[in-house]
């Protein structure tokens, strides 16, 4: 009985979360629809076929899906309370996140200093805008997954721990969807 | 969703193995520079996408085995529609304006209006 009232419970924080995450898939395709239009204003400035590496941007995906791989990993173990393979598993979706976010960081800096900054044309702006924004969203993810290390630390793999462990890999799960969509309509499509 | 039934490893590594086959399929296809039309590859790398949106949704996120009423699936469905009268309201728009006409169709609209 109280198991069921629990998972009643759980449900009920899925929803929520779930709510929250399709509010946010609004918001990118609103950033989406934006890249759409403006794509083709490249004002003089270097359209994305002479800025953009593939194979750069391949390995980004590549260890972005397998980051999204490990935390699902991770959260099977978090519910069988294995805080040893749950610890190597979400620590390694960590490490992949911070490469992840360091390669966008670096892919950035190099455009900002070959002068091509957000203000240069429009296609920029909205690529900074659309880019910027899932980078953005790794960024608060990544420190989610500290706040949650420091919380397991002190109170153990509770209950409460394995709810946090389980929304936190469908956050990031999210992320690497949207990021599917960066990859084929900004960097695929802008290559032909 | 639904930690009732029991979610195994080998659904991820299925859903892993066919994402990355999906994403190196359309990098492959765009590096090489296929003989396709290039409307034909934009239409080939959005059915990709969209094919990997489902594999994800179904391996990782497991909206497939969601016990009823399926909350989840049915508002999922709904943002999918607010997403595409988004996109495809404001490319059909903005594809469509003045903006795409010539210096002298703007010309001829202007002299055609009283007042301006």
């Amino acid at each position: 009985m109280k198991e069921e009232l629990q998972q009643k419970n759980n449900d009920k924080t899925f929803f929520g979360f779930w709510v929250y995450l399709m509010t946010d898939l609004l918001m990118f395709a609103a950033l989406f629809a934006t890249y759409a239009v403006l794509r083709n204003n490249t004002f003089g400035a270097p359209s994305g076929k002479e800025l953009f590496s593939l194979p750069y941007v391949l390995i980004e995906t590549l260890i972005l899906l397998t980051s999204s791989f490990t935390v699902g990993i991770g959260t099977i173990y978090a519910r069988a309370k294995d805080v040893v393979k749950t610890s190597i598993f979400f620590g390694a979706t960590f490490i992949l996140g911070v490469v992840f976010l360091w390669m966008e960081v670096a892919e950035f800096a190099h455009l900002f200093a070959e002068g091509n900054t957000p203000q240069r044309s429009a296609f920029l702006s909205s690529y900074f805008t659309l880019v910027g924004t899932h980078g953005l969203h790794i960024t608060s993810g990544l420190l989610w997954m500290v706040l949650i290390f420091i919380f397991i630390l002190k109170r153990g793999m509770s209950d409460s721990s394995i709810r946090k462990l389980t929304l936190l890999g469908i956050f990031w799960h999210f992320l690497d969807i949207v990021w599917i969509f960066i990859f084929t309509i900004v960097y695929l499509l802008g290559a032909i | 969703m639904n930690e009732n039934k029991k979610i195994k490893i080998s659904t991820y590594v299925l859903g892993f193995l066919m994402s990355v086959i999906l994403t190196l399929l359309a990098y492959f296809l765009a590096v090489t520079k296929t003989s396709f039309d290039s409307f034909i590859l934009i239409v080939i790398f959005m059915v990709l996408a969209l094919i990997q949106l489902i594999v994800q949704l179904v391996f990782f996120l497991h909206m497939a085995n969601e016990s009823r009423p399926r909350w989840n699936l049915l508002f999922f469905m709904t943002t999918l529609g607010g997403i595409l009268i988004l996109i495809v309201g404001s490319i059909w728009i903005m594809y469509h304006l003045n903006y795409n006409m010539t210096p002298q169709q703007i010309n001829n609209y202007v002299e055609s209006q009283d007042g301006f």
